[in-house]
């Protein structure tokens, strides 16, 4: 076929480009979401599936990459960009990468649009698939969460690499000619991750895994906010906040011939089409006791991850056991995204608390739908002491009402066990005391997040504060050590000439060893 | 028509045969899988739809992806582990190669059998070595997984030359250049071969070369 492109297949080959790019995009991010990808084969073709290849779709990213492309298509000198960074719980972000969807002017007048160019796109995608978990962003991006967090930006147009360091390096994943230019897909990529040198980025499981909401404007570039690499919805309709998909979007019907070339079918269908909803992910209540909240949902404290609730709780808060109110991390997310001010939080959370107090120390339990299992919030029963052979048993909280009958504020008058723990919790009180709070004795209600247990009823907090003084250990004071010291010493001969008896068994075993 | 072939090489420890050949044989098997095909009328036919899922390596610092097909899974590594059985019974230090092979079938009248015609043999070869301590296996294990990253860079590059690849067949000749026998994807017409040398550098005295996927019945 001589000459310039027929207007079907200019039109099934715009068509492709930009669906390429929706997937490319899609690619690129869900492999920084920190988890694992798994979709599954289908022998029989679905229709939505481009390129063959099962890429789900996340309604927010496409709705970004849309954005950024403003219904223009990659071209010549028009390159579409998806930034990778990495920004830190103390506020510090870095570039990590670059992935660069570009045209170039040396074109393939011969190709078949249709079948050649549609296949070899899709190869493509295989390729991005397999080099997007090798770059090195993708080992920090499976350990987000506490320190750090991965953040994405689309844009349209020049290519900036300057963010990325001295020394990135580019690794090309392919090229695709077609009639008026070649494709091209690369990722530039930072070497040189000094700034992270001095940060704890290997950690276990986060406290609080996740953040939500980080609109940060880019000093350069001025147009597209960062969005984490974390979305998740729940599966359910979450009220189409963002207009996933347009009503009518086309599918892929494609249909191939083995036929001559010049005999090549293919049709393009239009139907009234919704995007498939994204992979549902467990769905984990994690219970968010007392977190100063800001815009961002989660800030964990500096005090090791303890967070610390204001001197006085509102009078609705209730102790272990109560079963709070859950919030929807897709109603979250659309009031992250529709608000990022920190008055958003308060939305969020006087939806979330549900007849409580609005204010944002309420006890709050949200849905996160992501896989962190350490983090299973278990419905709480109802536990007494008596029930429990426990030491201390007495101190376990009980299901409270309020303040005025929690044991660690007023201990009860039965009579307790004499320890230094007890006259360091609680000095003022004599164990006998009982009623009101002691007036200079200010109460900081310690509710550390996931302590709840259903099998103790001592909760973390509790052990926290109660452990907090503990008396030195007897072999440590002076006085025993010294004498356990002399006796040490006398036995020392006779211990020395046991091993030098029985030195030969004891070459054996070393032997054994190598 | 030239078949065409690829090399690579890599230096493991035992322990981590397994996981290093098959993050190479799936990346390149991820390339060449199609979807089903579904034949109609008048020549044309659809494609099915191709799923992916992500491993993580547990002895080698590296997530590779795979076409998402269990059958696929479980046909390579009865052959990875065969190959990795052979290379351990051939004593410490030993190497070897293991070699996928992409081939068309091509009719022959009788009374000669097919011919199988290679079009393109990937040959990964295992330098195995031994380590002493503990620090040495952590240091090897994210070596390994930066030199398997090299690797599969390596095959993507290969790929995305578009260089030859067989025709599109009709519905009476697919079975000649893809593998029909899977439910849920179709690779290219591939078998499996391996060779291990001892460690004085020479073959064994019978060279094992086991024909894992064989569809020629001689």
């Amino acid at each position: 076929m001589d000459g310039e492109l027929s207007p079907q297949d200019k039109k099934d080959l715009d068509k492709f480009i930009k669906f390429f790019a929706l997937k490319t995009v899609q690619v690129i991010v869900q492999a920084r979401l920190g988890e694992k990808i798994c979709t599954r084969s289908s022998s029989s073709p679905t229709g939505s599936d481009w390129f063959n290849l099962a890429i789900k779709d996340i309604p927010e990213v496409t709705h970004e990459a849309k954005k950024a492309l403003a219904g223009q298509l990659p071209g010549i000198g028009r390159s579409m960009c998806v930034e990778i960074s990495l920004k830190t719980s103390e506020g510090d972000s870095m570039e990590l990468e670059t992935w660069c969807l570009e045209m170039n002017e040396k074109c393939d007048k011969e190709i078949k649009v249709s079948y050649t160019v549609y296949n070899r796109l899709s190869l493509l995608l295989k390729s991005l698939l397999a080099i997007t978990r090798v770059t090195p962003a993708y080992k920090l991006s499976r350990k987000q969460g506490h320190d750090y967090v991965i953040l994405y930006r689309i844009y349209f147009g020049e290519v900036q690499l300057n963010g990325l360091g001295e020394g990135f390096q580019t690794v090309r994943v392919g090229m695709v000619g077609t009639p008026v230019g070649t494709i091209t897909l690369s990722c530039a990529y930072r070497t040189n991750l000094a700034f992270m040198s001095g940060r704890q980025l290997e950690r276990t499981q986060p406290i609080m895994g996740i953040i939500i909401d980080h609109f940060v404007d880019r000093p350069y570039s001025g147009s597209s906010p960062l969005h984490p690499c974390n979305y998740r919805t729940t599966g359910e309709d979450d009220g189409g906040n963002f207009p996933s998909v347009d009503d009518s979007q086309e599918v892929c019907t494609t249909s191939f011939s083995t036929s001559p070339p010049s005999q090549c079918v293919f049709t393009v269908s239009k139907t009234h089409f919704q995007t498939p909803r994204p992979v549902v992910m467990d769905t984990l209540k994690v219970p968010l006791l007392g977190l100063t909240f800001t815009h961002q949902m989660v800030i964990p404290s500096k005090e090791g991850g303890i967070p610390v609730l204001p001197l006085h709780p509102a009078p609705g808060v209730q102790a272990d056991g109560e079963r709070v109110p859950t919030c929807n991390l897709t109603d979250m997310n659309q009031h992250a995204a529709t608000t990022p001010s920190s008055s958003g939080e308060a939305e969020l959370l006087s939806k979330s608390s549900e007849g409580k107090s609005g204010t944002p120390q309420d006890v709050l339990e949200t849905t996160f739908t992501r896989k962190v299992g350490a983090f299973v919030n278990k419905p709480a029963s109802q536990v007494t002491a008596a029930n429990m052979d426990l030491p201390f048993a007495v101190f376990a909280p009980k299901i409270v009402e309020s303040e005025d009958t929690d044991v660690m504020v007023n201990p009860p008058d039965s009579p307790i066990l004499e320890s230094p723990l007890h006259a360091s919790l609680h000095s003022d009180q004599s164990s006998g005391s009982s009623g009101l709070t002691q007036d200079e004795f200010v109460m900081v209600e310690l509710k550390p997040a996931f302590s709840k247990d259903d099998f103790l009823p001592m909760d973390l907090g509790t052990f926290y504060r109660e452990f907090q003084n503990p008396p030195q250990l007897s072999s440590l004071s002076i006085d025993i050590s010294a004498q356990s010291m002399a006796e040490d010493l006398d036995s020392l001969p006779e211990k020395l000439a046991i091993y030098e008896k029985n030195m030969e068994e004891f070459d054996a075993f070393v032997d054994t060893l190598q | 028509m030239n078949c065409r072939s690829q090399i690579l090489e890599l230096t493991v420890e035992a322990r981590q045969i397994e996981e290093t050949v098959l993050a190479v044989l799936h990346t390149v098997l991820l390339h060449r899988s199609s979807g089903k095909f579904h034949y109609k009328k008048e020549g044309t036919y659809s494609i099915g739809t191709v799923g992916t899922e992500d491993v993580d390596c547990d002895f080698v610092d590296c997530t590779y992806v795979r076409v998402s097909s269990d059958e696929l899974d479980r046909t390579l590594r009865r052959s990875v582990g065969e190959f990795k059985d052979a290379l351990r019974n051939s004593g410490s230090d030993g190497s070897g190669q293991i070699s996928l092979e992409f081939y068309q079938k091509k009719k022959s009248r009788w009374p000669f059998s097919d011919e199988c015609i290679p079009w393109e043999v990937w040959a990964f070869k295992l330098n195995v070595v031994n380590l002493a301590n503990e620090q040495e296996r952590q240091i090897c294990r994210e070596k390994v997984g930066e030199k398997l990253g090299e690797k599969i860079i390596n095959i993507i590059e290969v790929m995305n030359r578009h260089e030859y690849l067989p025709k599109m067949p009709t519905q009476s000749e697919v079975d000649n250049v893809f593998d029909t026998s899977l439910r849920d994807v179709q690779p290219y017409l591939y078998k499996i071969s391996y060779q291990i040398t001892d460690s004085l550098g020479t073959s064994v005295s019978t060279t094992m070369r086991r024909l894992i996927k064989d569809t020629l019945a001689l």
